[in-house]
Formats: structure tokens, sequence, C-alpha cells
């Protein structure tokens, strides 16, 4: 009777799995089958033991017929709820029936930095040849606790992340792969030190020269929260897993512009799911991941352990094929692979180490920064006839060519000579000056005028600068045209009297005259005033925004946005001149979908650093305003944050100078990825800056926040950003910033 | 003032008869009105952890095209409008509505204790702190201890990055309440303490008492 009682109990949970998914029991011939549990459980004592068996088989007959259909026509949003459901499996799971021994590091349970985010020293065993052989491997992901409240449902906080970091950096030193599992709804968007956004952009940044191989694996990947862990060399997914650019509820308050606090339409909540391509075969097929690991009909649950084996495989699969993927040894490298694909057994398989001699990493780095150079290609539409796509080529490898020639070869000569002609007349003059000083002295004594003062040399890089020409007067904001007032936000404060709007927008540079509140000014006036007059190249300008998933609606927007801007994308590229200094601009602007960044704008960015890398200038992130990733691309536009963070990171390491500025509004993804890991990231004054607007920390942490707390202040106080710029003093201190950040290696070093 | 002075029952009185305050709204400039409000109606101050949430429309003020929403401070009742004054241009100070606040037992005693106590105001628009000895007796006997008389060096001004002692000029007595923060700046004329002379501490205590146990 034991056996048919626990089968009883494991059809009763079957059916309220299949009521959680369909989100109701009204589903189907549901109703009748738990009518027909319940029977089966009130009379459970009076009936024989074959015939409590016969009908609970038929019962169970009944489920698994009902679980196919149920699978057959699985919605995105029943894959969210099903990865959602208390039954799935965690990341403690996986760590016990994936590897054979762990230990955590960091806390345990809730006695931890954060116990959403776990780290762990991990050993699995594999077969070869009827031996096991133990791999270590450290293992780093999200653990949602299945209702420990203390794990706050898998959302890192900032220390979280941070401790992530820090173990991703061990596996470094010790040289062995990590194993990322990522189950998270999204990160708890607090900017509390080290900051949501900035730890993520940080991780990000880490992770794209990260000397161990990686492999990421999404059960739930909540936008930028699974960035922060999910950088693999491999990027696996689980079939019922859900990978996201936000939570579908999100997308629908949004789309829906639905007010705080109401309850979304159960309609609208499984379009957005549906249309922003969550589930793991819309990324396979957009190339955001590379492979499915399959799971069971309606999702793993803790006690598959076969799944467990199957995950196991997988993962000494994909460690392999990174690994192998590095070997010079082409012909042994070819076979491994060819026995991995054929899916050969352990036994068949040869024995792999993990750990890579250095050219095996300098190759693992190369890969891994193909791939996401590789990525969302298919996201942005660019027109180039081949005769202008050949231009560009010979254009582009002229340019190699001519800079390499400039800064590599000649320069550097240079710098050698001028090094030892440097040491040479140093030595020199403090010999002559020994012999020839009783004579100088003596003839200052004689000559000297009485009063005259000996002039200051003027100190400075290179030649003394020519007098600075101001460019203030060449352009008005068109906001200066209209005869009114306007009120300065800070008026009750500081008692600011009321502005004319010719005299703020003109004059005044948009800048309140009393407290220096400053009033957003449209990018054309950055781009008058900050650069030399035709200096400004652009380049990149046909490269244009599209709608990949084919959102419905968003094509007339886009329209919409082109027709205002007269550009086909939020991001401007440029070559500029800042008082003598040649940089490459790239610009986010607000008119055009609120600079929000998507594949176009990412693959943009992308080239910006490359060109320049090619031309040895320093980069300049201005950020007019960016409202985070365009969810309208789905993980298309989540894939940009490790795609562009790559590139900086690759054009900082060749010797680049990168800074950031921040005005008005800078939010999300882009903060958390390719901007917040510069070095050198300042503000405009009045600005606001962060991971996530006040809505969304309402609704993830229950807390409301202050109302200062994205002001560029507070992100300086937190360490965020290194100074807060008056708009009217943006030229001279990017300039000066450039000369004080760049130096003497102001064209690389 | 004397304790025989003070009749409390006529002042408890008065607040049992009326527990409001009319609060007069004024026009902050000249401009053009539209009032948002009716007689009568309810109207809710800042709301919010941080009041960061606006109050209740009251008017709309237009001047040189740039429109004004002024929002209620303080709720209430709106007890009067001037209806006289909707649409057109009005001067700045212009009285336009009264709210009539129901005041909470606080509010009564910090009204009561206002009108008992003696007020040390600020002699300029500056920031204050207690002075260290004044600070050091306050932090060992606690406030109501410590009394001071004309002469005694007992707060520093900070002004202009400068900090000047301020010497007490008024009736001896003890510090009853502070109504400054320190590092805070206050206008000038603004009360920043409120001084009982030491014999009638029971006496203020004892209408404190009353007010916190007969008012519901």
């Amino acid at each position: 009777m034991e056996d048919l009682r626990k089968r009883l109990l494991k059809a009763e949970e079957r059916i309220s799995y299949l009521g959680w998914i369909k989100e109701g029991s009204e589903w189907a011939n549901l109703p009748a089958l738990q009518e027909k549990l319940q029977g089966l459980r009130d009379a459970f004592y009076e009936h024989s033991h074959e015939h409590l068996a016969e009908k609970i088989g038929a019962l169970e007959e009944s489920l698994t017929f009902l679980e196919s259909r149920c699978e057959e026509s699985l919605s995105p949003m029943e894959r969210v709820r099903i990865v959602r459901s208390p039954l799935r499996f965690s990341l403690k799971d996986m760590l016990e029936n994936v590897y054979e021994e762990y230990t955590e590091l960091g806390g345990e349970e809730d006695a931890n930095i954060d116990p959403a985010l776990v780290a762990a020293r991990a050993s699995i065993a594999r077969r070869v040849k009827n031996k096991v052989v133990m791999q270590q491997v450290m293992v780093i992901g999200h653990e949602k606790g299945q209702g420990e409240e203390y794990r706050q449902g898998g959302s890192t906080k900032p220390w979280g992340n941070e401790k992530a970091l820090r173990y991703m950096r061990v596996a470094e030193t010790e040289g062995i792969p990590i194993h990322f599992y990522v189950f998270t709804p999204g990160a708890f968007p607090v900017e509390d030190y080290p900051g949501a956004g900035q730890q993520i952009a940080r991780n990000l940044y880490a992770m794209a020269k990260l000397r161990v191989p990686m492999i990421a694996v999404t059960s739930e990947g909540g936008s930028g929260g699974a960035e922060a862990v999910g950088m693999g060399d491999i990027r696996l997914m689980f079939s019922h897993g859900y990978y996201s650019v936000i939570s579908p509820e999100g997308a629908a308050a949004i789309e829906g512009k639905i007010r705080e606090g109401v309850k979304v339409p159960k309609d609208l909540l499984e379009n957005c799911a549906e249309r922003l391509a969550i589930t793991a075969g819309d990324n396979l097929r957009h190339g955001t991941i590379d492979r499915v690991i399959q799971e069971p009909l309606l999702g793993a649950r803790r006690d598959d352990f076969a799944f467990f084996r199957r995950v196991k495989d997988e993962m000494i699969r994909a460690t392999d094929e990174v690994v192998l993927k590095t070997k010079s040894l082409r012909a042994f490298r070819a076979y491994e692979l060819k026995m991995e694909k054929a899916g050969a057994d352990d036994d068949l398989r040869g024995y792999v180490s993990w750990e890579l001699a250095d050219d095996e990493i300098g190759r693992l780095i190369l890969y891994r920064s193909r791939k996401y150079r590789q990525m969302a290609i298919q996201g942005y539409r660019e027109h180039l006839s081949t005769g202008a796509a050949m231009y560009r080529r010979l254009g582009r490898g002229l340019a190699k060519f001519y800079y390499t020639l400039r800064y590599d070869v000649l320069k550097s000569r240079h710098k050698q000579v001028k090094k030892v002609m440097e040491d040479v007349s140093g030595e020199g003059s403090v010999l002559i000056k020994q012999v020839s000083a009783p004579f100088t002295a003596a003839y200052d004594f004689i000559t000297r005028k009485p009063g005259s003062r000996v002039a200051r040399s003027s100190a400075g890089w290179g030649s003394s600068s020519p007098e600075q020409i101001e460019y203030g007067e060449i352009y008005t904001s068109s906001l200066a045209n209209e005869d009114r007032t306007v009120s300065c936000p800070n008026a009750d404060k500081h008692g600011c009297k009321d502005l004319w709007v010719p005299d703020l927008y003109g004059e005044f540079c948009g800048v309140c005259e009393n407290c220096g509140h400053h009033f957003p000014l449209e990018y054309q006036w950055y781009m008058k005033h900050l650069f030399e007059p035709d200096s400004i190249r652009e380049f990149n300008a046909d490269l244009a925004s599209i709608n990949p998933l084919s959102f419905p609606g968003f094509d007339k927007k886009l329209e919409a946005a082109r027709k205002k801007t007269g550009r086909p994308c939020a991001m401007i590229t440029f070559d500029a001149r800042v008082m003598g200094v040649d940089i490459v601009v790239a610009m986010l602007y607000s008119d055009f979908r609120n600079g929000t960044v998507g594949a176009a704008e990412g693959e943009k960015f992308v080239r910006a650093c490359e060109i320049a890398r090619i031309k040895r200038r320093p980069l300049l992130s201005y950020v007019h305003t960016t409202g985070g990733i365009r969810i309208h691309e789905g993980t298309l536009g989540v894939i940009q944050m490790p795609k562009c963070t790559m590139a900086v990171r690759e054009y900082i390491d060749s010797g680049g100078l990168y800074i950031v500025v921040y005005d008005n509004n800078s939010y999300a993804g882009p903060v958390a990825s390719f901007l917040g890991c510069s070095p050198y990231q300042f503000a405009i004054r009045s600005s606001r800056l962060g991971f996530a607007g006040p809505r969304v920390i309402r609704d993830t942490t229950g807390e409301d926040v202050p109302p200062d707390y994205h002001s560029a202040r507070s992100a300086l106080k937190r360490g965020h950003i290194q100074g807060i710029w008056d708009r009217r003093d943006f030229r001279r201190n990017l300039h000066k910033s450039l000369m004080t950040m760049g130096g003497g290696n102001l064209y690389y070093r | 003032m004397q304790e025989h002075d003070i009749d409390f029952d006529a002042i408890l009185g008065r607040y049992r008869a009326d527990p409001f305050a009319y609060r007069k709204v004024r026009t902050a400039h000249t401009g053009r009105l539209r009032c948002k409000v009716r007689e009568g109606d309810e109207v809710v101050g800042p709301s919010g952890k941080f009041r960061h949430i606006p109050g209740t429309l009251l008017y709309e003020l237009e001047r040189e095209r740039n429109l004004k929403r002024i929002t209620s401070f303080i709720n209430g009742q709106v007890a009067m409008v001037r209806s006289d004054l909707e649409g057109s241009f009005v001067e700045a100070g212009e009285h336009v509505l009264t709210i009539r606040h129901p005041l909470k037992k606080r509010e009564i005693v910090e009204d009561i204790l206002r009108q008992v106590l003696t007020p040390y105001t600020a002699p300029e628009r500056a920031k204050y702190f207690f002075s260290l000895d004044l600070q050091s007796s306050i932090d060992k006997y606690g406030q109501r201890s410590v009394s001071i008389k004309p002469g005694d060096e007992i707060l520093t001004m900070s002004l202009m990055k400068r900090d000047t002692p301020v010497y007490y000029d008024g009736e001896p007595g003890i510090i009853h309440s502070v109504y400054f923060k320190p590092g805070v700046s206050v206008d000038q004329g603004e009360p920043l303490f409120g001084i009982c002379p030491k014999d009638r501490l029971p006496l203020i205590e004892k209408i404190i008492t009353r007010v916190k146990a007969e008012w519901e």
C-alpha cells in the first residue's frame, strides 16, 4: 500500500504542477482528474490493492497524456511559470547531483555575504576507460532557494556579484574552468556600494579576458543580473528556461503603459512574453546561446536524476569543447570534437585535461572575442553597395597600415631616440651647468635690470597651447526661440527667480544662474560647442536599427523616430577634435527611442572602439541619455552588454584611453556594461544615473528611494563617477581630462 | 510673564472650541490665477517616505506663459476661496484661499509652548550649533537640566565659513524646546529655542501632560 500511496501523492503533485503552469485548474479535463484523485484519496482504504493500483494507473496514464498535450502547446509565459515553480531544480540540486564534492565559498546558507549567489569549489567525475577521474571546477551561480526568503529569489545584490568576481579571479589563479549557472530574475537593483550596475560592468569587464574556460548555462536569465555571471565561452540553456531582456511583467507594464500598482492584464502579459522571444528555441535561433540541454516533459524538477546526469555530460562535453578548440594539436582536436559530436560514451572518449598553456589561453581569449563580436549581427541593417564595402575595407586597411607605421614603427623609434636624447642632454646639461654656473651668475648679476623678474616657464604637454578659442557664439539652442519664462526646479529650495527662455537657452547655456541647475539641452548643442568646427567626421552613419523580432507595432515607432531625428539609430559615432586633441566619439542621444541600445547601436559602438584602436585615439562615450537596452530587440539587445564590454576591454588593453560622460538620464544595461566599465566616468551637473529607475526599485525591493537617489552627486558619493562637470566647462574639462589621464600617452601607451 | 499670567483653562478652552489652524495661502508672485479647489474640498499635503509626492493641486498661476501648479503644503479642508479672483491677474502676496487644518496633539503642544516660552531668535541666516560647553552639559545632564543666564556663550553661528560665538541676552531660564538642527541653515528671525524660567517648568510640564491626556 505504501508504494500506492506514494504514487497517489506523486499524481497529486503532477496535477498541482499542471495547475501552476496553466495558472488555474480549469484547463482541459484537469478538474475531472482532480475529482478522481480526491475520490481515490477519500476512499483509499476502502478499495482492494489491485483495484487501487488499476485506478491509480489509469489516473497516471491520463496525466501523462495531459502533460504531453500541455508540452506540445507550451506558451512562453507558461515556460516562465515552469521556471518560477517551487518544484523546479535549483543550483543546490546541481551541486549535489552533477558534482561529486563541493565546498561553498564566501558563506553558507543565510550566513553569507549574499545567499542569492553561490560560489563553490567542486569536483566533477568522468569515467575514462573504467577509471573515475576527478576534475576541479569553480561553480558560480544564483540560488533561488525555493521559498527561502533570504535568497531573494536569486536576485543578487551588488556585493553578491562582487563575490562572484572574487571567485572568478580565484579560478583564474588556479587555472580551473568555471561553470556558471544562471537562475536569476534580475539583479537586486540597489546602488549601495559597489552598486548593482557598476558591479555587473566590472564582472563583464573581467570576464572578457578571464584566462580560464567558462561555460554558462541558463535556466532563468533575467537581463543584467544574468550577464553578471553569464559570459561563457559556450552558452547553454535548459530547454524549458527563459532568457530575456526584461521580465514579461516589466515589458507589459512598459508596452501597455500600466500605472504603478495596477495589475497587468493576462493577455498583454502573454503577448509580451511571446514577442520578447525568451524561450530556448528563440535564443538558439538568434544565436545568443550555443546549445540547448533537453529537459524532461514540462521541465525538470528536483528529483529528475536522469536529467542531472545529462547536465553533467553536457557540462563536461562543453568544457572539453572549449579546451580542445584551443589545443595546438589539430588532429587530436578534430578527433575529439568528432567524438563529442557523435555523442560517444565517456569510456570511448579520451581524458581531456582542462589545464591550458599560455598560447592556448591566448587562443581561448581570441575565440571568445570573435564569438561575441559576431553576436546579433543580424539585428541591424547596413545599406552598402559592393563597391562601397570594398572602398571601406580598402580605407580601413590603409588606415591600419598608416597608423601602425606612424605610431608603432615611427613613434616607438622616435620615442626611443627622444628618450636617449633626453638622457644624454640631461646628463650633459648637469655637466655644463657645473662648469658654467659661476660665469652665468656673474653675467646675470651684471646685466639684471632693477625690478625685472624671471619669467615662469609655461607648464604643459608638448608645445605651449595656442590661445584657446571659444565657439559658444556659433550655435544657439532652438529651445531659445520662445518668448516665455520657466521656473527652476530648485526655486523653493534656493529661491531661484523665473528664467526667461531666450536668456536661459541662449546666454546661460541652459543653466540656472542662481543655483546652477542644468536644464536639458539637445544633443546638437554639444556637437557644436564641444568640438572644433568642421572637425566632426561621422562614420558608419548608414547603420540602422531594425525590428529583428518583428515586434508588432515597433516598425512604426522606429519609422517615427527616424522621421523625427533624420537618423537611423540612437548612436552617432564620429571623429572630432577638442582643443587640438583628436578623439573618437560615440554618442547616445535621447531623441531616438530614448537613447536605448539595440544591435545597431552596439555594432556602431564596437566599430567606434575598433576605429579608435586603429587610429590610436582616445575614445569618448558621451551619453546624452540612455534608457537602457531596447526591449523590442529581446536578447539581441542584452547581448550588446558583453559584446560592447569586450570591445572596450580590448581597446583599453591595447593602450587606449576611454572616458565616459553622462548627461540627463542614463540607466540600466549600458551603464551596467560598456559605460560603467570605464575607469574614468564623469557626469554633467543635474544629470541622473543608475541601474534601475525608482519604480523598478520599489517593485523589486518594496522600498521607496529618496528623490536624489540617482543624482550625479549621489553617484559621486558612491564612487561611481569621478567628477561633476558644468556644461559650460565641458570642453575645457574634457580637454583637461584627456591631457591628465592621457598625458604623454594620449595617443596610446 | 508670571505664573498667574497664564490662564491654562483659557488656552485649552480655545483649542477645544476650535481645534483647527487656519492657514492662508497667498500667491508667490503676480500672474493669472485659476483655482482648482472649491470651498469644502478636502486637501492633502505632501506625502511619501521622503515627502516627495506633492499634495492636492490648489491653484495655477500663469505669468509670462509659465504655468505654475501650486499644491497644498498641509492637509485639511478648504475653508474659503476667493472666487472673485478666478481668471484675473493678481498681485504677489494676494490671499487666495484658506485651509482649515485639524490640529494634532503634537501641534497643539507646540503651539502652546510657542506662546508660553520665550523664544530666542536667529540673529542672522546661518547654521547654528550649541557652544561646546553647553553641548557637553546637555549631553551630560540632559537638555532641561541646563540653565542659561545673560552673558553665557550659548551658540556658535557658522556663517560664510566663519564661526562666531553668540552670547545670551534674554531672561535666565532653561532651554525647553530646540527648534533648529545642527548644520541646517536657519533664516533670520526664526526661533532657535524656547526659554522657560526654571520655576515655571513644572507648570509647563503640567499643561503638556494635560493636553496629552485630554486630547484624542
